[in-house]
């Protein structure tokens, strides 16, 4: 289970524990959900709940139904059975594009950027909900317009800054190598100041040195915005050093749920990632 | 002297005819570009636009309206009957194959250009219209230097100006706003789109709406160069080897491939065609779209290889 222990990258995790940040009520709560594709069932029955301010992270071997419970909780599957409850709205069909306009931003595990925009355009495209002006003002670049594209360009240049992406911001992103588009995603993620962020597979694919860039971007975003975070992730070493709890799935099913040391020690889970021995 | 205006008369001819093809070429890189779709419709479009106008203005006319005010009436009431057309193919067409293939789509776009085609001549006639909003005489410039002047027909340059104004709208609207932003990021990609809060079913509905609009402009020149008429159809086809001169997705692509194909075709019926008996206007287009093909396949302003038709 900690075979990588040496080897995982080292990141903020002490500071991290030390900060005075709260963990508060509970802002999304996922009941009873089950969803089948065909006969093939990517989840069966699962509960468990994201509390505000937390790190949460999803665990389990390939094929665990993790990704499908991202996609469930930010409206691009819809669930067979069981409901989705955020910030006190229970809601059984959910639409992605709703879902980002209640607060729930995402990345995604293949990459889903926009390839012929700029990193610029792409983060600015994050902004989408929150330009407010009519296309008229837009198009003359004008007036009210030409002020809250200024702030909006403004926000988007923190972001950069914050992701250390200042000489890529003209460059079409189809041609960044990998590293720097998953960081391209994060920060067009971030620009919708989501409340809460759900990451899949953030770190896939990457080196050591990416990785702890890329842990100390979620740390501090978590710590400073307060901005909640559900992440799917391989690398162990990331995951117990940086969530506050850990849900495990396998073939769909929750088979643990707690604090990193809880789920470290439970034996289903251990098996799980290590099969048993006959 | 005298063979040099001829050329400089045959080659401004076919830039401003270029400048029609353009018109057309337009709509369909605004859908290309905006949702990775081939649109065979566009065409189809131009022709229901110019139906809506032609006769809504002749029904006006008729009953005393003031040209001016049946004008602008008419207009408006052809825009109406593009969103509406908009909002149909949103709901009907492609709602229902929201991430379906891109070759499924351009199927559907053939169906729809037999429904527009059939339903259009149902509600409005099948006749021949004549159109006038634009003079259609010529004028003779620089008489002092060429003997007789050269010949520049005046709708041609209304077409041109139209043209030009039209591209500098839409890139405005490409470039600057949140909607044109959102258009881009649509046809990158869809999930990512919706992920951050952009609606698809309503983009898709802004990007027909332009098209028809943009359908619309065109249907005003063509109509009054030829009359609005069933055949304007089979015209809009040569938008095809215009987008492959200039590339599916570049707005000034199909501009710069509109006046080549324009000027090309107009030159070369005009210096080639005496050699090998005439005709050259109807295939050079094609010809030379096969020659940019083979040298530069994403065309002269493509973003890149086209993978979808």
């Amino acid at each position: 289970m900690k075979a990588d222990v040496q080897e995982r990258p080292e990141v903020a995790g002490a500071a991290h524990a030390g900060s005075d940040r709260e963990i508060g009520d509970v802002v999304l709560s996922v009941e009873n959900v089950s969803l089948a594709f065909g006969g093939v069932k990517a989840i069966s029955d699962v509960s468990f709940d994201i509390r505000k301010g937390e790190i949460r992270a999803i665990i389990g071997p390939n094929g665990a139904g993790k990704t499908s419970m991202l996609n469930v909780i930010n409206g691009f599957y819809h669930p067979n059975q069981g409901t989705i409850t955020f910030k006190g709205r229970k809601r059984s069909v959910m639409r992605p594009y709703i879902a980002a306009s209640q607060g729930i931003s995402r990345t995604f595990q293949n990459l889903a950027l926009f390839k012929g925009m700029s990193t610029l355009d792409n983060i600015m495209a994050g902004r989408a909900l929150k330009m407010r002006r009519g296309l008229l003002w837009q198009a003359l670049h004008w007036g009210p317009a030409l002020s809250e594209e200024i702030k909006h360009r403004e926000a988007v240049e923190k972001i950069i800054d914050f992701l250390e992406i200042q000489h890529i911001r003209k460059a079409p992103v189809g041609k960044l190598p990998y590293g720097l588009q998953k960081r391209v995603e994060l920060g067009r993620a971030l620009a919708m100041e989501p409340e809460l962020l759900l990451l899949d597979e953030p770190m896939a694919g990457m080196n050591l040195e990416e990785k702890k860039d890329m842990s100390r971007y979620i740390l501090t975003v978590n710590d400073q915005l307060g901005t909640t975070v559900a992440l799917i992730e391989h690398d162990m070493g990331v995951v117990m050093d940086i969530s506050d709890r850990v849900v495990v799935l396998e073939y769909g099913r929750k088979i643990a749920d707690g604090t990193p040391d809880e789920v470290q020690r439970d034996q289903r889970v251990i098996d799980a990632y290590l099969g048993i021995s006959h | 002297m005298v063979v040099f205006g001829q050329f400089l008369e045959v080659l401004i001819g076919g830039l401003l005819a270029g400048v029609l093809y353009s018109l057309v070429a337009l709509g369909f890189v605004l859908i290309f570009k905006a949702s990775g779709v081939f649109n065979f419709a566009q065409g189809a479009m131009v022709l229901l636009a110019g139906l809506a106008l032609v006769r809504s203005l002749d029904f006006m006319v008729a009953r005393g309206i003031p040209t001016w005010a049946a004008i602008v009436l008419a207009l408006m009431f052809a825009a109406v009957v593009m969103a509406i057309t908009a909002a149909l193919i949103q709901k009907f067409v492609l709602g229902p194959l929201v991430n379906q293939d891109g070759l499924s789509l351009f199927m559907a776009t053939i169906g729809i250009t037999f429904v527009i085609e059939g339903a259009g001549q149902m509600i409005f006639g099948s006749d021949v219209y004549p159109l006038r909003l634009f003079p259609t005489d010529a004028w003779f410039v620089l008489g002092g230097i060429f003997d007789g002047g050269l010949l520049v027909s005046k709708i041609d340059v209304w077409g041109g100006l139209i043209a030009g104004a039209l591209v500098a709208v839409l890139a405005i609207f490409f470039q600057r706003t949140k909607t044109g932003r959102a258009l881009r990021a649509v046809a990158d990609d869809h999930a990512a789109a919706e992920s951050v809060g952009i609606p698809i079913t309503w983009i898709w509905f802004v990007v027909w709406l332009v098209a028809g609009l943009v359908a619309l402009t065109a249907a005003t020149v063509w109509g009054t160069k030829l009359g609005v008429q069933f055949s304007i159809v089979f015209l809009a086809l040569k938008a095809l080897p215009v987008l492959i001169i200039g590339g599916f997705t570049s707005v000034p692509g199909a501009i710069v491939g509109g006046l080549i194909v324009g000027a090309g075709e107009k030159i070369a019926e005009v210096y080639l065609g005496q050699l090998i008996g005439g005709g050259i206007e109807y295939w050079f287009a094609y010809v030379l779209a096969l020659a940019v093909l083979l040298v530069r396949p994403q065309g002269l302003f493509g973003e890149r290889i086209i993978e979808r038709i």
